[in-house]
């Protein structure tokens, strides 16, 4: 059903720290792995081996530098659905193939209804709807509906796949609508924001920016104590006060 | 926008298709020509069938076209449904009327009824047809007002056109249809002007600072793409159009969509019939072409805003 | 609202097996789904020590790997001319007997004409353990061309180094330098440890000519001028001694800082360490005004000033030879803000922030412990300044000082094995350097003989060197000679050339494993490929007459071999990951870890480790045949991991010996080892009580625990030696001292680098390159490894092609804008590419990311795959011998002291190609035809493999 529901019980999402992401790739390949096998399977390879591979990932990592200069900073970029809190992907679709789940506000399609008639992707500003060619219909982020509900994985591996593997921890998961949850506070606490909010699809993943960076030169006067007392050159300065230390 | 030729034959074959079937309507609401089976079976033959060939080529598109009976579902919310209903529906009416004109030979009653009914879905379809582009918040220059009214200019200019030529093969008012066709193409030539005016004018204030939250940074420019070839993504949103080169394609545009077929049809008047029918028959014929070029265009023309992700400075 | 029902607990795997990654070298613990027979999905192993759990890019793409369509997947003896790809398959019978024959001969008249050189050998106990049973003195693996610079400098200066030697201690550290590192070996464990620390808002200052990766994560990137960083470490040495802010107890508890040198130039021990009958170095005891024994306990050592010595002679500090170079205005920061491009302001507020975390953020653990004079401390003071370097540092002319500067920088600040600072992996640390000789000497190689030790190790003085009286080299690499004395790690580089050049001589056999030397592992690839395939004009034989090489995939250097033995997968076989080895240790405590077959090959391949062991027991080698003759290790690999002994009671895995299983390190051989290391998740971590976790240099319960487990041989110290005497030794021997000189030729060199202290001087190609004005480097990408990623459907998705890139404000200057094509060339020729423009890089500097460019025709891709149309090398600029010397002889080019391969020397030129020459990259190889017939089109197959996963 491509009507949005009301409210969703849960608002489940990532929270993704680019001050902490390094551009690793584990994210999506991790992701790449575990849906080419499971609810989104397959996630095809064109020309693999070939001389134009490309495929469908339902997360991509951009690398962006802002600014210029050298003051500028480079920012690595995972990319994946947002699962929107009204988002047009779902209400575009003719089929009710894209829909998002009461329960938690995942946006899923479903693979059996989904005619490929792409809308759903032109009506997605974030670029997470990826058609798969050989399978002729619309894949993307499951958040990985078909792990972190599943039972024959232990408690702690109910989490989405990118967030179990990346290296550096830069990924969350959690209830975005309770604001008590570890992500909310997370969220508050850094920051955290919206991409491209004016287009009013209030997207449920966040992101948390870049932190301040820190220049040693603010440092500089600090450096040491100019030992007034000692006389003469640098050496004679140091083994004077070698010997005071040593003889305390 | 990547333009798939498919939805271009679409948008265009069925939009005449259903100008001309308003046009039809009318004419047999106001016995603009005699209800001659001849002409019934050219007429609607002509209109139905470049909707229904339309109707087709648009499932082309689709990556399981054998579930496209799904899209049916989902009116309350998908344009895309709505249109799909609605053009479903249209044949209705439009059939019970081609009957009459070409069996019955009979334009009263229940047929003229039915004349009634299609006029409204006939333009239904096409509303939609344009909205399903409107309603995308994610592609600025259809997201606006224009782009619903020039979908309808389009579609009743094209069908005035083709009725001229209707009506010049079948001694109909041929001068009323041409008429007709000359102010409904300077409709659809201001609109289509002021559409490419405002999306010229329009500020593209969206920038890749805006996508990736870091405006606060600076300036935000691509490092590194995800993966080295193009994705699916890039391949359907991120065609683009050089600027002088749509330039080109847009005088194309008023030459063969509007000039040359708002003169032809002039050419009706007074001639002999012959003459008004292959004048008529190549307005339609041009109109075709620029008709062609201003789709194609629609799409090139449209940026997508998920190209801030890849590269466009402003979208 | 009904939504589709959908099944959200789906069983992903019929069955999970735990095994070891091997996508790279850092070797995470993994749990391997598999279902329908196919591998399905790995995950990270929550329990492994290495990675606790998390996967890198690459190993989540181990699924492709396994799946390639460039496996080999039977023997190939070659039928047309070398790399022609003429071969026919042949079975492993033949393949074996063949290898025997050739392997045989060699052994009986000259072992040392067998040169095995292993790459990205994980099994360099075996491997080297195997060359030394056989005989030849030329053996080694990857590590000259790859970090033997930092390892080397870490071992002579304390006993250890960074990645598997040790760590810093990243739960108490405050500030954390990251120098010339992208990515690593402890690939996993510092993306986990970087991630702790901007948890807890450490400061993490980059030092790298480029910013990406880790080091765009960084508080702080500087964007130092590439081979200058030992003049960074030099002025921050600079800096802390003239204000005064380093940790003399420390110096005086753990180092050489006191001992005395003798200052008698022109005699044979000028230079030496003054030392009493029983060899002890001395010190000037304060307290008592007399010469004592630095080991003596309650001294008040002298740190500055003459001392006069029994025989009349003067001696002086270390610390005063140390002071009196680095407080030398040639380090002072502005002289080294003109060789970095780091201002001096930058510079004094980096000494600064190290001095502050050091020492007004000192850490107490209230963990009392006892050191080696038998002294009680209550607690272990921390110094949390952590640091950790890499190929930045190794992989230039001027490495093996510039690391040990980072070393004593790290030492000065009292940050070695404390809390907060860099921590030992047992079973290091070891004596600085370790006492373990190389061998293979004139008279160690005899025919049929084995060599009497190891080949590689740790030179302390010219009579160590593996030359012969007239100071020819023995090694085909030249290893261990006047060349490179402290080669620890073998010259892999120079092999091919060498064997070629029949320099020192001509060898027989060149037997390689794991290693793509006919491409991205070797400097100047056309000059390579042209020593594998040069014939002798007289005979028509080869020079390099045969070549046997072991590879799983179709890579480049197949084509070039004579005999090829196909591996196996990651997935397919055992493997031993041993502390007689490169650990995957923990500070906390020793691991080590097995490879267990998830997958039953679906080739004819065999796991080159029961080959070796094979091969072994066909040429009869001591330690591989029992006394009748018959194999000892008839089971092969698994057979050698259990029941190999290296001395009594240890072997290649420490976990679970004895009968039962319950011993630790040394116990009697355990029939059910490999079983229980599977149930415990295919590792073994012992925990080391919290009094031995730190100071284990010096730590006596630590130290006689490792005795006691065999990780140290003697229950001595580990004493840090800012003044490393094993190079004065040498330099001695350049000013004519001794009887093992160095020929006239190498004097003046061996003189000048062989530096007791440490200092900077640029890198060699620097000062040779007017007319190259920029550095270029590569990266490691972290979704590829070197060549072997691009077979892998999802990764070369990630990287197919590689750009240049340089830096925004030097393509402006050039008239260089994005996505141009230019040519780059250095002394060697010119390489195509095409540009993309940043910010964060050095302006003297361009780069690309390392090894993606291919040759056409390999690794099962499409003969016009991007790899080779759009990606290249830097490998094809990079000249493997420096210029000329005064004396005409031309040296590997490596740094001079350890011959480590100076990738990151590399000067070029760059011009805007013309727009004719755009769209392609250069140079373009002959493409290389599928060795195997079989395997031609297999790639179209593999595809469907790719759909396969997913259903
Ligand atoms: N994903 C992945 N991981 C790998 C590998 C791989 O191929 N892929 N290879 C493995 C191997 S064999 C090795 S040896 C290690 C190497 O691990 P790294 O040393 O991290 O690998 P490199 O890419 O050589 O990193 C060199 C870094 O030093 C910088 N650099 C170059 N010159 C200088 C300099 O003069 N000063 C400073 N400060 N920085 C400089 C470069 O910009 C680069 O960032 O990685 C291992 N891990
Ligand atoms: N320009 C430039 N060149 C460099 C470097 C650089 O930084 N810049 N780095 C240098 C460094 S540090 C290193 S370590 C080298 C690394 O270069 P190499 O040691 O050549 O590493 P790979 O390219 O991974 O090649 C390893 C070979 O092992 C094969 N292989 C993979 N898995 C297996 C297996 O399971 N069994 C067997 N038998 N074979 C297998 C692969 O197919 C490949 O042919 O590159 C060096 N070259
Ligand atoms: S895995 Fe983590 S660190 Fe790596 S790219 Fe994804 S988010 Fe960034
Ligand atoms: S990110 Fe795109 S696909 Fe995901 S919910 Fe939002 S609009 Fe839909
Ligand atoms: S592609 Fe599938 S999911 Fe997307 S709008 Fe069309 S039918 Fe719906
Ligand atoms: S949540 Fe699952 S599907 Fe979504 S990006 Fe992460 S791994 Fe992929
Ligand atoms: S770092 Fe990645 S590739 Fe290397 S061993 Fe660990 S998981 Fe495998
Ligand atoms: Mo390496």
């Amino acid at each position: 059903m491509t009507a949005l529901p009301a409210a969703t019980g849960k608002k489940l999402g990532l929270v993704i720290d680019l001050d902490t992401c390094v551009g690793c790739q584990a994210c999506a390949t991790s992701c790449k792995e575990w849906n080419t096998a499971g609810y989104s399977a397959p996630l095809t390879d064109e020309d693999p081996y070939g001389s134009d591979p490309h495929g469908a990932w339902l997360n991509r990592v951009h690398a962006f530098e802002a600014s210029d200069g050298i003051a500028s900073q480079t920012v690595h970029f995972p990319r994946s659905c947002l699962h929107c809190e009204t988002p047009a992907c779902v209400t575009v679709c003719p089929t009710g193939a894209s829909y998002k789940r009461g329960a938690d506000g995942i946006v899923l399609v479903d693979p059996d209804t989904c005619i490929g008639c792409k809308l759903c992707s032109w009506a997605c500003p974030y670029g997470a709807r990826e058609y798969d060619t050989s399978h002729g219909v619309m894949k993307k982020c499951t958040l990985c509906v078909d792990r972190i509900y599943n039972d024959h994985l232990p408690e702690e591996d109910r989490i989405p796949a990118c967030v179990r593997a990346c290296p550096t921890g830069a990924r969350h998961f959690g209830d975005l609508g309770d604001e008590t949850s570890a992500v909310s506070q997370l969220v508050a606490e850094r920051d955290g924001f919206d991409l491209l909010p004016t287009l009013g699809y209030k997207p449920v993943n966040k992101y948390l920016p870049p932190r301040k960076r820190r220049d040693a030169r603010q440092s500089a006067p600090a450096a040491g104590v100019e030992t007034a007392h000692a006389t003469g050159a640098a050496v004679e300065r140091l083994f004077a006060w070698v010997d005071r230390v040593l003889s305390r | 926008m990547h333009p798939a030729y498919s939805v271009i034959l679409f948008t265009t074959a069925s939009g005449a298709g259903y100008g001309l079937l308003v046009w039809l309507a009318l004419a047999s609401l106001f016995d603009w020509t005699p209800i001659k089976s001849a002409s019934g079976f050219t007429g609607f033959g002509l209109a139905l069938g470049l909707i229904t060939a339309g109707l087709l080529s648009s499932t082309a598109h689709l990556g399981r076209p054998e579930r496209a009976w799904r899209a049916f579902s989902q009116w309350r919310t998908s344009w895309l449904s709505r249109e799909g209903v609605l053009a479903v529906a249209t044949y209705v009416p439009a059939g019970l009327m081609a009957c009459g004109w070409a069996i019955a030979e009979d334009n009263t009653g229940i047929y003229a009824l039915s004349a009634l009914l299609t006029i409204p879905l006939a333009l239904a379809t096409v509303v939609s047809t344009g909205m399903i582009y409107a309603s995308l918040p994610t592609i600025r220059q259809w997201h606006q007002p224009l782009t619903v009214p020039v979908y309808l200019a389009f579609s009743l200019a094209s069908g005035a056109v083709l009725l001229t030529l209707f009506l010049a093969l079948f001694d109909g008012e041929e001068a009323g249809g041409a008429m007709l066709a000359f102010v409904m193409l300077a409709v659809a030539a201001l609109l289509k002007w002021l559409y490419w005016r405002r999306i010229d004018e329009e500020p593209r204030d969206l920038t890749a600072a805006d996508a990736t939250g870091l405006g606060r940074l600076g300036t935000v420019r691509v490092l590194e793409q995800p993966h080295t070839q193009a994705n699916y993504v890039m391949r359907e949103m991120g065609y683009a159009v050089a600027r002088k080169h749509a330039l080109k394609l847009r005088q194309a545009v008023f030459l063969f969509a509007f000039a040359v077929p708002a003169l032809l049809v002039l050419g009706v008047f007074e001639a002999a019939p012959w003459i008004g029918v292959a004048a008529a028959s190549l307005a339609s014929l041009s109109m075709a072409l620029g008709l062609f070029v201003e789709r194609w265009l629609f799409f090139a023309e449209a940026q997508h805003v998920v190209t801030l992700y890849y590269g466009a400075e402003a979208a | 609202m009904n939504e589709p029902a959908i099944d959200l607990s789906q069983s992903p795997a019929d069955e999970i097996k735990t095994t070891t990654c091997y996508m790279c070298a850092c070797r995470c613990g993994i749990r391997v789904f598999l279902k329908d027979g196919r591998v399905r999905y790995i995950e990270g192993n929550r329990d492994h020590p290495v990675n606790k759990g998390v996967l890198c890019g690459k190993g989540s793409a181990g699924i492709m790997q396994h799946y390639s369509p460039a496996r080999l997947s039977t023997p190939l003896l070659r039928v047309g001319e070398r790399g022609s790809g003429d071969f026919k398959e042949i079975s492993w019978q033949e393949a074996l007997s063949i290898a025997a024959g050739w392997l045989g001969d060699v052994r009986a008249r000259d072992p040392k004409k067998l040169a095995l050189f292993t790459g990205r050998d994980q099994s360099q106990s075996l491997t080297g353990w195997w060359a030394m049973q056989f005989g030849t003195p030329n053996f080694a693996a990857h590590g000259g061309f790859c970090s033997v610079n930092m390892a080397a400098a870490g071992m002579y200066t304390f006993g250890g180094s960074f990645w598997e030697f040790g760590d810093t201690d990243w739960d108490h550290t405050r500030y954390f330098m990251l120098f010339g590192v992208a990515e690593d070996h402890a690939s996993n464990p510092i993306k986990m440890a970087l991630g702790k620390l901007k948890k807890r808002g450490v400061k993490i200052v980059s030092i790298n000519p480029v910013r990406t990766g880790y080091n765009a994560i960084a508080d702080e990137w500087i964007g130092i001028r590439p081979g200058s960083d030992g003049m960074l470490a030099a002025a921050l040495i600079h800096e802390l001694m003239r204000t005064e802010q380093i940790d003399v107890p420390y110096l005086v508890r753990y180092t050489n800082a006191p001992w005395l040198v003798i200052q008698s130039p022109g005699s044979p021990d000028d230079g030496l360490f003054a030392r009493d009958e029983a060899g002890n170095p001395l010190v000037l005891d304060k307290a008592t005004g007399k010469l004592a024994s630095a080991l003596a306990a309650g001294l008040t050592p002298a740190m500055s000033g003459a001392v006069a010595l029994a025989d009349g002679r003067t001696a002086v500090p270390v610390f005063q030879l140390l002071a009196e170079r680095f407080l030398d205005p040639a380090y002072a920061p502005e002289a080294a803000a003109a060789e970095t491009g780091v201002s001096a302001q930058t510079i004094r507020g980096l000494a600064a922030e190290l001095a502050h975390a050091a020492f007004k953020e000192e850490i107490v653990l209230d963990i009392p412990w006892t050191d080696w004079r038998g002294e009680r401390h209550e607690r272990m003071i921390g110094r949390p300044v952590g640091m950790h370097a890499m190929r930045g540092i190794s992989a230039h002319s001027n490495g093996f000082h510039t690391a040990r500067m980072l070393h004593i920088l790290q030492i000065l600040l009292g940050s070695i094995d404390c809390p907060g600072g860099f921590r030992y992996k047992t079973p290091y640390p070891k004596l600085a350097p370790p006492f373990l000789k190389p061998r293979g000497k004139p008279g160690d190689v005899e025919a049929g003989k084995p060599l009497p030790g190891p080949q590689l190790g740790f030179p302390t003085g010219p009579e160590d060197l593996l030359v012969d009286a007239a100071g020819t080299p023995q090694r085909i690499d030249k290893a261990f000679s006047w060349d490179a004395p402290l080669a620890a790690h073998g010259l892999m580089h120079t092999v091919i050339a060498n064997a070629a050049a029949s320099d020192p001589y001509p060898i027989d056999v060149l037997f390689m494993y794991m290693a793509n030397m006919g491409w991205n592992s070797s400097m100047n690839v056309p000059a390579t490929i042209a020593h594998l395939t040069a014939k002798d004009p007289a005979t028509g034989n080869y020079k390099i007459p045969k070549v046997i090489y072991s590879d799983a995939y179709f890579s480049e250097t197949v084509p070039y071999a004579d005999l090829i033995l196909p591996d196996t997968t990651y997935l397919e076989r055992w493997d031993c990951i041993s502390l007689l080895d490169r650990p995957i240790s923990e500070p906390d405590g020793p691991a080590d870890a097995i490879r267990q077959p998830v997958v039953v090959p679906d080739r004819d391949v065999r796991p080159f480790q029961d080959v070796l062991l094979d091969l072994g027991s066909r040429l009869k080698l001591p330690g591989m045949t029992n006394e009748d003759g018959t194999p000892k290790f008839p089971g092969g690999y698994p057979d050698y991991i259990v029941n190999h002994e290296r001395r009594p009671g240890i072997g290649p895995l420490a976990g679970f010996r004895g009968k039962d299983g319950t011993a630790y390190a040394k116990g009697e051989v355990n029939p059910k080892q490999l079983d229980q290391y599977i149930a415990n998740g295919c590792f073994h971590v012992h925990h080391l009580p919290a009094h031995m976790r730190y100071y284990k240099h010096a730590n006596r319960d630590y130290i006689t625990w490792a005795v006691d487990k065999g990780f140290r041989i003697t229950p001595t110290p580990v004493i840090f030696q800012l003044y490393s005497e094993p190079m004065q030794k040498m330099r001695l021997a350049s000013l004519g001292h001794g009887s093992n000189v160095p020929p006239q030729r190498h004097r003046e060199r061996v003189h000048t680098y062989f530096d007791p202290l440490p200092f900077w001087y640029p890198p060699f190609e620097d000062a040779s390159a007017a007319d190259y004005p920029l550095f270029a480097i590569t990266q490691r990408p972290m979704a590829m490894y070197h060549s072997w990623g691009s077979q892998n459907a999802w990764l070369r998705q990630i990287h197919a092609a590689n750009r240049i890139y340089l830096a925004r404000s030097r393509g402006a200057e050039l008239g260089i804008a994005d996505d141009d094509w230019i040519w780059i060339s250095s002394p060697l020729g010119r390489v195509k590419a095409q540009v993309r423009l940043m910010d964060g890089v050095n302006a003297d500097t361009i780069w690309t990311w390392n090894a993606i460019g291919k040759r056409s025709g390999t690794w099962g891709l499409a003969d016009d795959a991007p790899e080779a149309t759009k990606g290249f090398l830097l490998n094809h600029l990079i000249s493997e011998l420096l210029p000329a010397s005064a004396s005409g002889y031309r040296y590997a080019n490596a740094d001079p002291v350890t011959g480590q391969a100076a990738w990151y020397d590399l000067k070029v030129r760059i011009e805007k190609a013309a727009p004719a020459e755009q769209g392609e990259t250069a140079p373009r190889f002959e493409p290389l035809r599928n060795p195997s017939p079989r395997l031609r089109g297999e790639g179209t197959q593999a595809h469907a493999g790719t759909q396969g996963d997913g259903r």
